[in-house]
């Protein structure tokens, strides 16, 4: 490879994130240039340049980071959870098909109910602390784990099945070797649902009893008014989220690194 | 001339006898292979072939052991065998490289379930990548080759496990003519070296005439022998043999015995086509 060459694929390399970052560049300009000009409601949606001017006085004053951490651990302990229940579910759910014809249509019929507005039911059962939340964003974000690590081991291709069979594996061998792996770039589609299912459950219901974390700063400002603050919160719950999926794309690239 | 067929018995390594397979189908049963002998000498490539549909990948299976709902039996050096045998190493029609592992680790992966250590079975495996003439690609992943090469990483696979019979079901059908007859010179270089006792499921009849000692002709449904036919043509062969004159001669004797075979397996689509009916 030349010098010139090596230099281009560098370049290359950084495009699609200095794309998507100029894009987001633009994005704000313009808004701010609509709110401006008064296209849009500075009353409704605060100009970026505010929202980038309140993450100061958020950090300083609202005590964010850890408020940060605390959503953050919460998710990470939903997150495990859901990995393992999630998945050993799924693996339980193929491995006996009965247990998969009797429970796999009202696990589908779950991953589209409205768990956040069972919060009640978990604060009876849980108290009004931590456990509630994550038992909130754990139970929410199940269903896609489960379902999504069944159809991975179900759409397994035949012949790498029968591949197995020809090298007299046993059904252990067969399942971590091949079933397993096979299994993996589909389950963490899951993982990454359920993920997302479990972080929005679990802002939402920190903003509902108003306890801890960022959902509660979140509707602490909102209640005062404060329409840039809140957004710069919302930075804050999107920083969690990009935190999870980076290292669940590590976690990926390292229990299979071809993808 | 072709020479006269043959139907070698003596010092069999592989024996199927009286197989037959029926399935049940919406339509009734099918016997999708009727009657099927034949016996396999150490070192000797047989090829069987036959027209679509005639339960070639079925007989695949059997001997295979991957099916063991059918009549009759398949032995291995006199040992009769119900399920997958260590004896026989099967290379199957479609891709079938674990994409998660490289190269090495592909092949390296009967050594794996035997216990070898991880020094010793990436020495074997190299072996056997440079047998199959992947040297240089044992840390790409399966992702990163082309078709036949993940064909050749798949045979460097099942060599590595040293099965006395290497089973093959058209290992070849999805790749193009000229890749197709250069691996044939690859496996049939390998078959020498080795000695590999092989067995080839095909539809291809220049495949077959170009690699085998003999080819077993199948008819269609019910699949059923039909004739064995003797290749004498010389060894060591390479793909240059397909221009000879003895060769065509072959190529069209077998052909002669396959079109009728071919044209009743092709009506009887149609026929099945005709009386399904429309879906809109």
């Amino acid at each position: 490879m030349t010098a010139a060459s090596a230099k281009r694929s560098g370049l290359g390399a950084l495009a699609p994130a200095a794309v998507g970052f100029a894009s987001l560049v633009a994005f704000f300009v313009a808004v701010e240039i609509l709110i401006r000009y008064g296209v849009l409601n500075r009353f409704i949606v605060p100009p970026p340049s505010e929202i980038i001017g309140s993450f100061y006085r958020i950090i300083t004053e609202e005590h964010v980071f850890n408020r940060f951490l605390l959503t953050a651990g919460e998710c990470l302990v939903a997150g495990v959870m859901l990995t393992v229940f999630g998945v050993i579910g799924g693996i339980l759910m193929h491995r006996f098909k009965l247990l998969q014809q009797a429970c796999e249509t009202w696990v589908a019929a779950l991953a589209s109910a409205p768990f956040v507005l069972m919060y009640p039911l978990f604060l009876v059962i849980f108290g009004r602390n931590a456990w509630t939340i994550i038992m909130m964003g754990f139970v929410s974000a199940l269903p896609p784990v489960i379902l999504k690590t069944i159809e991975g081991l179900s759409g397994t291709r035949k012949v790498l099945v029968n591949v197995g069979k020809s090298f007299n594996l046993s059904t252990t061998q067969q399942f971590w070797k091949i079933l397993f792996p096979a299994a993996l770039p589909t389950i963490f589609v899951g993982i990454r649902l359920g993920l997302i299912f479990a972080l929005i459950n679990i802002v939402g219901t920190e903003f509902l009893i108003n306890f801890g974390g960022l959902g509660q700063l979140i509707e602490d400002l909102a209640e005062r008014y404060d329409l840039a603050g809140t957004y710069a919160a919302i930075c804050f719950v999107i920083l969690v989220s990009v935190l999870f999926f980076i290292a669940l794309e590590k976690a990926e690239r390292w229990l299979r690194p071809a993808g | 001339m072709p020479a006269a067929p043959t139907n070698r018995t003596d010092n069999a390594i592989l024996v199927a006898d009286n197989i037959v397979v029926r399935f049940e189908t919406a339509e009734g049963p099918i016997t999708a292979v009727d009657d099927m002998s034949f016996k396999v000498r150490p070192g000797e490539f047989l090829s069987i072939i036959g027209p679509s549909g005639c339960g070639k990948s079925t007989l695949f299976n059997v001997i295979g052991g991957l099916l063991s709902n059918h009549q009759g039996v398949v032995s291995v050096a006199g040992e009769t065998i119900s399920s997958p045998h260590k004896s026989i190493g099967m290379v199957f029609q479609e891709e079938s490289t674990f994409p998660w592992r490289t190269v090495i680790d592909n092949v390296a992966f009967p050594l794996e379930l035997i216990g070898m250590p991880k020094a010793q079975r990436a020495e074997r495996a190299r072996h056997f990548i440079s047998l199959v003439g992947l040297d240089g690609f044992e840390n790409r992943y399966p992702g990163e080759l082309s078709g036949g090469m993940r064909q050749r990483v798949s045979l460097a696979r099942t060599l590595a496990s040293e099965p006395k019979i290497l089973l093959m079901d058209e290992p070849f059908a999805a790749l193009d003519e000229q890749t197709r007859l250069l691996l044939g010179d690859k496996v049939l270089q390998i078959q020498q070296q080795l000695k590999q006792t092989t067995l080839l499921i095909t539809h291809n009849i220049t495949e077959a005439v170009q690699m085998s000692d003999r080819i077993l002709v199948m008819t269609y449904r019910p699949g059923t022998m039909k004739r064995i036919v003797d290749i004498n043509l010389p060894r060591p062969r390479t793909s240059e043999i397909v221009g000879s004159e003895a060769f065509g001669r072959y190529v069209a004797q077998i052909w002669s015995d396959l079109r009728e075979e071919a044209s009743r397996g092709m009506k009887d689509a149609e026929s099945h086509v005709l009386h399904t009916p429309a879906s809109s």
